[in-house]
């Protein structure tokens, strides 16, 4: 394809995630004006700006870029438009893992630790198990996840259950996607980075496995490598994006799907278009979060949800055949 | 120009479960050459081809392409030297006609690279060549069963392998394109030093493009040789056990199921 498009495509979604930055900077509770805080080192905001919202901005827009780079790469393990980043039960383990902490009173350091452990933990059985003595083949990797995924669910409910009320309502909380304890997300920078560059690296194999398991092998992909490395990465994407929010949900479908009906099909740029997507749907729903009932906020993961749902069935209504161009 | 052995099998065996497909199958195919696969449903055409492909393992025995060992070369230096041409082509993400054609230069990129304007001129002879450059840009979802099979054949033209496998090139193709487009691939083929392998249903086919056939008769037995020689009334009833009626045409021989 024409190297020139996707740069066009790219720079639009770049333009475009500044002004969804500067959004989501300015909107809660407080009134701020950027120019001013910027300019003016004694302005009441500017510790507000700083340590509340430019941390939690960033975690948004981070969480988004590696949840929607981790669905585009399901999309093609899974052989299955449909995938999304927790389909395999990487977010459930992670939730597990998060109600533990909760339950146990820790403190958000520990809250992150246990639930990136517990999507690891997660991680690991579905590889080890969906290689069982036979291939490593599709339908015995989703089975295996999806039926993993069902078993979190039930845990999930049981910690829920039996947990004490004053603590449910902070698991609700995080269960449906939470930005409120955000922290400059360095580690997750550096992991989306390291997950960006992978993904371009693999993205003309991602390409062929798209089209199929032994074509992509017949054009010269060694295919049982790639999808183990492909399930990795997505995996450790995952688990870091739902260590930093928790379960946002509905990211990581639709965007790398939003781009494909504006016309990117190609992983060379899918990917980075996902990154910024990904990056702006978030940031525009936590600004909503934060003032449709403002002081009080919402959690994110509905929002996105609510925004999301409407938007990609809207793109889908107007692309009248899905089949046709 | 000297013939070149392209593809080499010695004491291949191959089964599937406990069906035998090949036992001890001696078979050399050299550059130039055409061969023909036939052989009744089930009796494993596409298995054998798949493994000539290196995309399964024979049971014992070795293949080797160019002299080497198949198993000697990475996935992508095995792309350059065979291409196949699968039996089904499923498309669940769409892409454009153009962009499913320069597939068939990946062996030849790196990584971080995006297809040259040779590459593109390459994909673009390919689809001119199966009379599907007018659709470049429409999207692969939207073709009928017959258009998607001349854009595959058209992804192995850009691929530019030593060896093209065709499983059942022409279960798609109108009366026209089926002869047309097979015949001038072919021809290019022998023309290039290329060779061409393909899996046919129809004798008569075969008969008008194959210097070489195989026969799988099935339980493992097989035989192969030249086309005159294989192709044969009686061989070619005990082959699908169904009696033949053989007319003599102008274009030679062809056999109708009586």
């Amino acid at each position: 394809m024409n190297p020139i498009r996707p740069l066009l495509l790219l720079g639009i979604l770049t333009l475009a995630a500044l002004v969804a930055l500067l959004l989501n900077l300015s909107a809660g509770s407080f009134p701020l004006d950027l120019v001013e805080v910027v300019s003016n080192p004694d302005a009441p905001g500017r510790k507000i700006l700083l340590e509340l919202r430019l941390p939690r901005a960033l975690t948004a827009f981070v969480t988004g870029a590696l949840l929607s780079i981790a669905g585009a790469l399901m999309q093609v393990l899974l052989r299955n438009p449909l995938a999304d980043p927790y389909i395999l039960g990487v977010s459930g383990g992670a939730s597990t893992g998060a109600l533990l902490a909760i339950m146990a009173g820790a403190g958000s350091g520990w809250l992150q630790s246990s639930a990136f452990a517990g999507a690891l933990l997660s991680t690991l059985l579905v590889f080890t198990l969906a290689h069982g003595h036979g291939r490593w083949d599709t339908t015995r990797l989703l089975l295996t996840g999806v039926v993993l995924a069902a078993g979190w669910g039930a845990v999930i409910s049981l910690l829920l259950a039996i947990s004490p009320a004053a603590q449910v309502h902070g698991m609700l909380f995080w269960l449906m996607g939470d930005l409120s304890i955000s922290t400059l997300p360095l580690t997750a920078l550096l992991t989306l980075a390291i997950g960006l560059i992978l993904a371009l690296y693999l993205a003309p194999s991602l390409n062929l496995l798209a089209a199929g398991e032994l074509k992509a092998a017949s054009l010269g992909v060694a295919t049982g490598r790639l999808r183990v490395v492909i399930y990795l990465a997505a995996s450790l994407l995952t688990a870091t994006a739902v260590t930093l929010a928790g379960n946002i949900g509905f990211v990581g479908l639709i965007a790398p799907h939003m781009l494909r009906l504006l016309g990117t099909r190609d992983y060379r740029s899918l990917i980075p278009g996902c990154a910024l997507l990904g990056g702006i749907l978030l940031l525009l729903a936590d600004a909503l979060a934060r003032s449709v009932i403002a002081p009080r906020q919402l959690p994110t993961g509905v929002l996105t949800a609510m925004l999301g749902v409407p938007l990609f069935l809207y793109l889908l209504y107007r692309v009248r055949d899905i089949r046709h161009d | 120009m000297t013939e070149r052995i392209l593809l080499e099998c010695t004491g291949l065996e191959l089964a599937i479960g406990n069906t035998r497909i090949a036992s001890r199958l001696e078979l050399s195919i050299r550059s130039g050459q055409c061969w023909c696969i036939l052989g009744r449903n089930g009796s494993g055409k596409t298995t054998l081809m798949h493994t000539l492909a290196g995309l399964r393992e024979a049971s014992h025995g070795t293949i080797r392409i160019s002299g080497q060992p198949l198993v000697s070369y990475s996935r992508r230096e095995l792309a350059t030297r065979i291409g196949i041409l699968f039996q089904d082509h499923d498309d669940p993400f769409p892409a454009t006609v153009l962009e499913t054609v320069l597939q068939g230069r990946h062996p030849y990129q790196r990584p971080w690279q995006w297809e040259s304007a040779a590459d593109r001129e390459i994909a673009m002879e390919a689809l001119a060549f199966v009379e599907m450059d007018s659709l470049a840009g429409r999207n692969i979802q939207t073709l009928s069963g017959g258009e998607r099979q001349r854009v595959g054949i058209a992804v192995l033209r850009a691929q530019q392998p030593d060896l093209l496998l065709l499983d059942e090139p022409t279960s798609h193709l109108d009366l026209h394109h089926r002869i047309d487009i097979l015949q001038r691939l072919v021809a290019s083929c022998r023309e290039h030093q290329q060779a061409i392998c393909l899996i046919l249903h129809d004798i008569n086919l075969a008969a008008r493009l194959a210097d070489h056939v195989l026969l799988l008769l099935g339980d493992g037995e097989t035989c192969s040789g030249r086309r005159e020689n294989m192709l044969e009334t009686t061989r070619l009833e005990r082959l699908y056990d169904h009696p033949l009626l053989q007319l003599d045409t102008p274009t030679g021989p062809a056999w109708l199921p009586a």
